[in-house]
């Protein structure tokens, strides 16, 4: 498996909740869900820790350093801060072309 | 009178072990020599680390690529442990590193983390206003400096590597290494002079 993004890709973090539908462990944070980022570096493949937690067969996922603007996630701080973390693959998506463009 | 009851938690820890044992996934040899390098790591591993990428390129080069080589080089053991990244300050941008979800930190080479790394506050807060909780810890960034906080959320561990301070020059790498504080590799102090240093 190789990873789909490339650095520089502008990407959104699905706004998917599986909390919300039962037991789960997930890596990606509450306050990233829905929001779009520009991958930063390609980290790797690591077992996917949804399926380790549960001592499932893990498949090994790309993992990818995502870089996010800070203000507009809180709707507070300064402008040129950001935020950088870690995303399994299956939680990011291309951004829309139409916010893109905007 | 009898002697006091061994405490629930480490019966319950000794059965999980004798459970992994009896599954061939751990050995009791393999956890006492985890355990031995866990309490060897200390933060001066670290801070010896930045301290000689302050004086050589080349490792310095090696840290920002390969932080598990580069800690091996200091014959630090990574088998084993997660990949380590190293995120370079520079002028104008400075790393904080946190967990929100947890409290991964990059215990090979910096010993376990402080209690404060693990509080709810720290870690809701540093991911939110992470210049206010810089400016309570006393740390003061040059103007026009942007923050990036770093969320340690999957598989790698994320150690800072600081800016050498001026007035250095000439400096050994011990000299340099005794500046280097726990709290500066995790982004949330800067290196600084002692004050006879800082006073010449």
């Amino acid at each position: 498996m190789s990873a789909a993004f490339a650095p520089g890709t502008r990407i959104r973090v699905k706004d998917d909740w599986p909390e919300r539908r039962g037991p789960c462990h997930i890596r990606t944070p509450h306050y990233l869900r829905g929001r779009e980022g520009v991958i930063q570096a390609v980290l790797g493949e690591f077992p996917n820790p949804e399926d380790l937690a549960f001592a499932r067969p893990a498949p090994r996922r790309p993992l990818y350093h995502v870089l996010f603007e800070q203000p507009p996630v809180w709707a507070e701080g300064e402008s040129g801060d950001s935020l950088l973390v870690e995303i399994f693959e299956h939680w990011l998506e291309p951004a829309t072309p139409s916010q893109e463009a905007a | 009178m009898s002697a006091p009851a061994r405490p629930e938690s480490l019966a319950l820890l000794d059965k999980f072990v004798a459970a992994l044992a009896a599954r061939g996934l751990v050995t009791e040899q393999e956890i006492a020599e985890r355990q031995a390098s866990t309490d060897r790591a200390s933060p001066e591993i670290g801070a010896r680390m930045v301290a000689r990428a302050w004086l050589d390129d080349s490792y310095r080069r090696l840290l920002l690529t390969n932080g598990a080589a580069a800690a091996e080089r200091m014959g630090v053991s990574m088998a084993g442990a997660p990949p380590l990244g190293v995120l370079e300050n520079r002028p104008g941008l400075h790393h904080l590193v946190v967990c929100t979800l947890c409290s991964c930190y990059p215990r090979a080479v910096l010993g376990y983390p402080p209690h404060w790394y693990k509080s709810f506050e720290y870690r809701a807060r540093a991911v939110r206003e992470p210049r206010a909780v810089l400016a309570e810890w006393g740390t003061a960034l040059p103007p026009g400096t942007q923050v990036r906080v770093v969320d340690s959320t999957a598989d790698y561990r994320w150690m800072v590597l600081p800016m050498r301070p001026a007035g250095t020059e000439g400096w050994s790498e011990d000299q340099l290494t005794a500046i280097v504080t726990r709290d500066a590799l995790v982004g949330v102090a800067l290196p600084q002079l002692p004050v006879a240093a800082a006073a010449e």
